[in-house]
């Protein structure tokens, strides 16, 4: 019994990441309605970005945490502005295949300069150690990334859901020329959401480097299991890709004690078995 | 009789260029084909780096002074045994390749086994692990150069048995490899009076260990002992310091680790494990100054790992066996049963031989990671603790299943 706490808790973790990752991505396709295919490779980049802070800048853990999504997010908006943007009004399959055009290019240009084996990222010293719980031993740096990911999961889905910029985010969405009638700069908020959606892509890469090798490749493992999280929870339902996200991390968890050789297609079975019963995701809305 | 000096002095030169026509029908080219993983977790450990040192150790033959043609191309396997087939096949029957090279993953390495023995080309493999290749799976067309489960479980695995750690937990790579090793491993840790109370398979290339890492915790074993490789060697060492499984009196057994893991891990963490291989380039001046070289040509500045360096030797020795022959034969067994026939030697592995079901015998050196404090450049990582002779450290022949030793 102990052993599945620690195993809930473990899979907790991961759902972090899937929580953070997937929200990222629900906002982008949510607001701009492209399927972003670099999603992974924005996480790798904002990773590195933490690797070159700390190793050529001297600037700690703490400060990548803000810098490389700000960073990332730039070069994010950027590739919005230069590529992204005319391909509004197209096909979805456009908006992937660009995307994941870019995500075969930087991460075969990490992979030339870096290798595949990966780079060492030390736990922040605050945060090193861990705490006996009595069923396991917790990393505080795990604890951190869980609580952590839910005050900046929330604070997104609040800033969307809840606020008047993201009222106007929304309403953009549904009918960009009559928003645009209003006086407010449409384009300008299509780019600045792109590069909200990216930040928090490179804010999941700089709170997993320390825990993973900081390698090239680190988001296309990532990002198939994650697209597989938002097809459960329903393209660009903000909410229901967190809540998929950090329950698809305590399956996968379980599965990992109960039957670990299938820890990594449980993810997929379920998306299969969702699709079967409910096409629009555990809680999307049909289009 | 001056006539007759003439007739012997012209039948003299005519013999002599028929000589040399003879020679020179020999057919001299020879294509090397280097087959790994370029682009995913095994290919900073052969990849690109093994295709460099195929290229070296062509240069440094000397056979093109002497008139060889001599080519090397490159593939990717992708870690995945149908993909590595095909370009096998594709390259035997259209590139006209003669020898394959490296080929990491066990899983892959086993079905290009197949191919090349069906082709009669002549593989060298250096990057995989099992010890199948030499065993119940042994073809006349392989050799392989490097290391092998037997030898890593008979060495690492036996130091530390013997220092106590009787009990063990396995964390395995969920392929040909891992289960081989894992095999491997536990006939050593029960021979040696241990036992072994658990384990689990996890998915090759697997970036979160820590469900596994708590398994391994909860056992109380008081070895855990990683039958994986690369990137998954890698995470499982770095996650298991997180989550305190050192600290708590656990002990690591890295059965397989290579330069580019621990460079990777950092030395902060990867500090006193102990593990073993059959090369380190700061071993001697020669390895030294081959690594140099090497590192030069390198994009990373790398030196070589135990693999690369095990592509170079495998050729070098390769190519001694087509200078005895006088030419290439493009005969698979007859190539290789030349190069069991000539005893190993060079710079890189020292003296050894390969054995008549393809395994190449040289010593095994047990390393530890050294501590931050001790490194005095970027690659300098390990330090010597002992070393084991081949022939203890490799599968003695009476106890190969290899088919190959019936006749």
């Amino acid at each position: 019994m102990q052993a599945l706490y620690a195993q809930l808790l473990v899979g907790l973790i991961n759902g972090s990441f899937y929580a953070l990752l997937s929200l990222g991505l629900a906002v982008i396709f949510g607001m701009l309605n492209i399927i972003n295919f670099a999603h992974g490779a924005l996480y790798m980049m904002g990773a590195f970005c933490a690797y070159f802070l700390l190793n050529i800048g001297g600037i700690n853990y703490w400060w990548a945490l803000l810098l490389a999504p700000i960073i990332v997010g730039i070069f994010g908006m950027i590739l919005e502005r230069t590529l992204l943007q005319w391909l509004t009004g197209l096909d979805h399959l456009y908006g992937l295949l660009l995307t994941f055009g870019i995500a075969l290019i930087v991460q075969g240009l990490f992979q030339n300069y870096f290798g595949s084996s990966g780079l060492p990222y030390a736990i922040p010293d605050q945060l090193r150690g861990g705490m006996n719980l009595g069923f396991m031993f917790l990393p505080i740096y795990r604890g951190w990334v869980v609580v952590f990911s839910l005050v900046i999961c929330v604070a997104t889905w609040f800033l969307i859901e809840r606020t008047r910029l993201g009222a106007y985010l929304r309403a953009a969405t549904e009918n960009p020329t009559l928003v645009r009638a209003f006086g407010i700069n449409v384009p300008r908020m299509i780019t600045l959401t792109y590069g909200l959606g990216v930040g928090l892509a490179a804010l999941a890469g700089v709170l997993s480097a320390p825990i993973n090798q900081v390698r090239p490749l680190m988001g296309a493992d990532l990002i198939i299991v994650v697209f597989a999280v938002v097809v459960i929870g329903g393209m660009g339902s903000i909410m229901g890709s967190i809540i998929t996200g950090f329950a698809l991390g305590v399956i996968e968890g379980l599965t990992k004690y109960f039957y670990p050789e299938a820890s990594n297609t449980v993810v997929f079975v379920l998306m299969v078995l969702v699709l079967l019963v409910k096409p629009t995701g555990l809680t999307g809305r049909a289009a | 009789m001056k006539n007759r000096f003439i007739a012997s002095l012209l039948l003299g030169t005519a013999l002599t260029f028929a000589a040399g026509s003879i020679a020179s029908a020999g057919d001299k080219t020879v294509k090397i084909g280097a087959l790994s993983d370029q682009s995913g977790l095994y290919s900073d450990l052969g990849g690109p780096g093994s295709t460099l040192a195929a290229q070296m150790a062509i240069e440094d033959s000397g056979l093109t002074a002497k008139g060889w043609k001599i080519d090397v191309i490159s593939g990717d396997h992708q870690n995945k045994p149908d993909i590595g087939t095909s370009i096998a096949r594709q390259w035997f029957d259209v590139e006209k390749v003669d020898v394959i090279v490296d080929v990491p993953n066990s899983g892959v390495a086993l079905a290009v086994n197949n191919v090349v023995k069906e082709k009669n080309g002549v593989y060298i493999n250096s990057g995989a692990a099992t010890s199948d290749l030499t065993n119940a799976q042994c073809s006349p067309n392989t050799v392989h150069w490097t290391y092998d489960t037997y030898m890593l479980a008979h060495t690492t695995g036996q130091a530390l048995v013997k220092a106590g750690g009787t009990s063990w937990f396995f964390l395995t790579a969920d392929y040909a490899f891992g289960a081989a090793l894992e095999r491997d491993t536990t006939a050593v840790v029960t021979a040696n009076g241990g036992k072994v109370i658990g384990g689990v398979k996890h998915p090759l290339n697997t970036s979160d260990f820590s469900s596994f890492l708590l398994q391994a915790q909860s056992s109380n074993a008081k070895v855990i002992g990683l039958a994986n490789a690369g990137g998954d060697t890698t995470n499982s060492i770095k996650q298991a310091a997180e989550f305190g499984l050192t600290k708590g009196g656990q002990k690591l057994a890295a059965l397989l680790l290579f330069l580019t893991d621990v460079k990777s891990i950092g030395l902060d963490i990867a500090q006193g494990l102990n593990f073993t291989e059959t090369f380190y380039w700061d071993m001697n001046d020669q390895t030294r100054a081959f690594s140099d070289r090497f590192a030069k040509r390198m994009k990373n500045s790398a030196p070589p790992t135990m693999v690369q360096a095990g592509v170079y030797a495998g050729l070098a020795h390769y190519f001694k066996a087509l200078e005895a022959l006088g030419e290439n034969p493009h005969d698979g067994i007859k190539i290789v049963d030349k190069m069991k026939s000539i005893p190993t030697e060079d710079a890189l592995f020292g003296k050894g031989e390969i054995q008549p079901n393809g395994r190449t015998i040289h010593t095994a050196y047990l390393f530890e990671v050294k501590k931050p404090s001790e490194s005095k450049a970027p690659w300098d990582l390990y330090k010597l603790v002992g070393s084991v002779p081949g022939d203890q450290a490799f599968t003695p022949l009476d106890k190969s299943a290899c088919a190959l030793l019936k006749k």
